[in-house]
């Protein structure tokens, strides 16, 4: 178990690597309203447990490690939002702190039946920030229902909307449930199926992707629940 | 087009019954037969979720035609073959044609047909139908199938060992009943938990339910999967095997003029100005196009009104006769067909050149402000032709929510004939920024209702997923034959409505009931919206051809110079109300044709009161200007 605090820095190097910008020691500090010379004492603790590389002048890198863990805590947070929005209704004004408190506690267990009760959503209420996928092996949402244990998945997954131009990769994961899964199925979008990104329109348009030899447009938002692995 | 270049002018278009499902016959001779070919839409599978695959799937399992063809596109082998084979279990009498086998050439596929045929034991046609080759090959093919009389081989391809096995016993488990569907299919079905054929099989067996569960579950835990997933995998694993096998690249694909262009026209900078340029052009050349046509047919037509009046005299049989049918069929041909012809004409290249979807693609985003995705934009634009053909286009969304939401955001579109009314009242005598205004009003409109339809229809959306076809040279007569059928379809639909309707109001006129109405209607005009109470005749008429809207009014006013009976602000507020009222009656034919009764209704009543509403606060705010 990794304590509190590890779990909010990590959250806070997750966020500022997708927001695009690099982990350095003042920007952590400042999101996490702590003084820097404690952020290069904790930094430098979990490089030690190999969740980050740090580089002093390049700031925090998180190792696979340290990814899977910071995925872990985000997902829980913003599955947490969903949960405080979309079941509870509150406003989304305190949606943020209130999920910021419960997600150092919920358990895996629980993330899991959340996840399923909200339906595998994608995004988080506040920013539409993309919900990291779980980690277990199964192809898609239709397979989880709790009963049947499942492995780890151990490659490391990427959503369709954020791979690059010429990029490659093989779909692994698809969040959704059958009805979506059928629609990709029938052009062709299935487990381990080679994919390569041809262009993406701009203004988080569509993305148009090269598969079994032919062209396919896909709208960002279904882009996003398409997870492969890439080459 | 491979069903337009057989058939020819031997055509008919219409509909599946009870389906917004386009549905095109016709005939041809060839040897000693007569052929009727019925052309299928265009799907990827054989599943129920969309009204295309259940009219296909039922078409070809209870209708039971002689020879079924499937075109594939050369180029997208492994993908098309996955429908391929599951045409394969339907057991139905098959011939392939292989079309576009030069655009597959230039990429450097080479594609083995003698292997083709034999691991799918049906024949194989190359063709190139936008050359017109291929074309008696397939036709003799097709009467060798047909001669043959079989009944529909089994494809020699199998699922992996346990589907097999599991197929195997379902089918037996059905064996005691007599089916159209054939017993392979419908246990292959069953696995990929296939709504309908559950309900099918049930009635031949109503203990299968338990066995399927059985089977299912053993499959799901072998595989970690749903076992309708498992069996698309394995169906694309035969798909690719087969592909492999009858297919070599000669020559590695290399970025040929055609994938660079489509950079350029889905690039994040070129690629918006592009579209737009295109757009206006068409816009500007259809309508230039129909101006001059239309002025043609107008003089035209007044000629032979003379020469008719010259012949029977002025009296009731020439205002029946003349201002009663003529009119109307005059209506048609000079307003509607002079732009929705070359509108048809434009969209038929779009299509077969593949831009059409490079613009749903850049669209797409915009869309989205109105809970529609990239391919809504297609009829969107069509609309601003003739609604008629916009609202037919929206066929195009797969969901049926998708459709009422599109269908209901493009009545708002202004078509051609609105346009004649807006330029031609507020863009001549208030001013070209004003006019201009109201399309911006419009557009706005669009957006608000839109994002309020898409909150209160229920439902849920989807996104964009759409094949995008290679970059081809269109072939103008594929797309002149193309919009000649569309057209017929529009002139059927719509011209016996037209010329009805112009012959009641020709009615109304003569037994001079126009002025009562006037009356009645003047709470609504003359209060409400602040205008003429002569206007309820023209609004009125302007159900049958907007562009009455503005014609007429110059009779009923008395005079040409409309400056001097209306204040600008009642020509802005006219224009607006013609703009977002009632849609023409030949849109209401297609509404109701497509969506039915009720939902037209909806619309309509819906339009009706959004204009008048919109029209009366414009009326009281436009006295601040």
């Amino acid at each position: 178990m990794i304590s509190k605090s590890r779990e909010e820095y990590l959250k806070a190097i997750y966020a500022l690597n997708e927001e695009g910008e690099q982990a350095e020691t003042m920007k952590i500090a400042s999101r996490l309203g702590v003084k820097p010379a404690s952020v290069t004492g904790m930094l430098k603790k979990l490089s030690d447990e190999g969740y980050v590389k740090y580089e002093s002048y390049r700031g925090a890198e998180l190792t696979d490690k340290g990814d899977k863990a910071a995925s872990k805590i985000v997902r829980k947070h913003r599955l947490l939002e969903r949960f405080l929005t979309d079941m509870l209704r509150l406003g989304k004004n305190n949606v943020h702190e209130q999920a910021g408190e419960m997600e150092h506690t919920l358990s895996d267990e629980a993330e899991e039946a959340l996840c399923r009760v909200l339906q595998h959503p994608d995004l988080c209420p506040d920013d539409k920030k993309l919900i990291p996928p779980c980690n277990k092996d199964i192809p898609d949402c239709t397979a989880c229902d709790g009963a049947s244990p499942t492995s780890e998945r151990d490659a490391e997954i990427t959503p369709l909307s954020e791979l690059k131009q010429g990029e490659e990769g093989w779909i692994t994961f698809i969040r959704g449930g059958r009805s979506a899964c059928q629609r990709l199925m029938d052009l062709g979008l299935t487990r381990d199926t080679p994919i390569r990104l041809v262009d993406s329109a701009p203004f988080h348009g569509p993305v148009e992707i090269s598969v079994r030899g032919t062209k396919i447009a896909i709208g960002r938002g279904l882009a996003s629940k398409i997870f492969v692995r890439v080459r | 087009m491979i069903f337009n270049q057989l058939t020819g002018l031997h055509q008919h278009i219409g509909n599946w019954p009870g389906k917004t499902v386009e549905r095109a016959e016709g005939t041809l001779s060839f040897g000693n037969y007569t052929i009727d070919i019925i052309d299928l839409p265009g799907i990827y599978s054989l599943s129920t979720y969309s009204q295309e695959e259940q009219v296909s799937r039922q078409y070809i399992a209870i209708e039971k035609p002689d020879v079924v063809v499937n075109v594939i596109d050369a180029c997208a082998l492994e993908r098309n073959l996955f429908f391929t084979l599951q045409l394969l279990e339907l057991r139905t009498p098959l011939v392939i044609a292989l079309n576009q086998v030069d655009s597959a050439e230039n990429k450097g596929l080479m594609i083995n047909l003698h292997k083709l045929e034999e691991l799918l034991g049906v024949p194989v046609v190359p063709m190139v139908a936008p050359r017109g080759i291929g074309f008696s090959e397939l036709l003799s093919k097709i009467i060798e199938v047909y001669e043959s009389g079989d009944e529909g081989i089994p494809s020699p391809q199998e699922f992996g060992r346990e589907i097999e096995q599991a197929v195997v016993r379902l089918q037996t488990e059905m064996q005691n009943a007599e089916s159209k569907y054939p017993p392979r299919w419908l246990a292959i079905k069953l696995l990929e938990q296939d709504e309908e054929a559950k309900k099918i099989a049930l009635d031949l067996n109503p203990n299968i339910g338990g066995v399927l569960e059985e089977l299912t579950g053993e499959i799901e835990k072998l595989h970690g999967e749903s076992s309708n997933m498992i069996l698309s995998s394995e169906r694309y694993t035969i798909a690719s095997r087969i592909a492999n096998q009858s297919m070599t690249i000669v020559s590695p694909p290399t970025a040929g003029f055609a994938d660079r262009l489509d950079q350029v026209l889905t690039d994040r900078i070129l690629g918006y100005p592009i579209m737009a340029i295109v757009i206006l052009t068409i816009f500007y050349g259809v309508f230039t196009f129909g101006g001059l046509v239309s002025d043609a047919f107008i003089r035209i037509s007044s000629e032979l009104g003379l020469a008719l009046l010259g012949l029977i005299g002025p009296g009731i049989l020439f205002e029946l006769l003349w201002g009663g049918l003529a009119e109307g069929v005059i209506a048609g041909i000079t307003i509607a067909l002079p732009y929705i012809a070359p509108f048809y004409i434009v969209m038929a290249v779009l299509e077969d050149s593949g831009y059409l979807a490079r613009m749903a693609f850049l669209a797409d985003v915009a869309m989205h402000k109105i809970g529609l995705h990239g391919k809504a934009f297609i009829p969107m634009i069509l609309c601003y032709g003739c609604n008629v053909p916009g609202c037919i286009g929206c066929r195009i969304l797969e969901t049926d929510r998708d459709r009422i939401l599109a269908v209901f955001v493009a009545t708002f579109i202004p078509c051609a004939a609105t346009t004649v009314v807006i330029m031609g009242l507020v863009g001549t005598y208030v001013g070209i920024e004003w006019a201009l205004g109201l399309y911006v009003l419009d557009l706005l409109i669009i957006l608000i209702l839109g994002r309020a339809a898409f909150k209160a229809l229920p439902g849920e959306p989807v996104g964009l997923i759409m094949e995008m076809p290679n970059l081809r040279a269109p072939v103008l007569e594929a797309a002149a034959k193309k919009t000649w059928f569309r057209l017929q379809d529009f002139i059927y639909s719509a011209f016996p409505l037209i010329i009805v309707g112009n012959f009641v109001i020709k009615l109304l006129i003569m037994s001079s009931l126009l002025q009562p109405i006037q009356q009645v209607m003047s709470p609504i005009t003359v209060g409400w919206l602040r205008l003429p109470s002569a206007v309820g005749i023209t609004l009125i008429f302007g159900i049958l051809r907007k562009e009455l809207i503005l014609l007429l009014l110059s009779s009923v006013l008395g005079t040409n110079n409309l400056a001097s009976v209306l204040t600008k602000a009642q020509m802005i507020v006219y224009a607006t109300v013609a703009m977002l009222y009632i849609p023409c009656i030949a849109t209401i034919a297609v509404l109701v044709r497509d969506f039915g009764y009720k939902r037209a209704l909806a619309i309509t009543l819906f339009k009706i009161l959004f204009a008048l509403l919109v029209g009366g606060l414009l009326a009281r705010i436009l006295v601040f200007f």
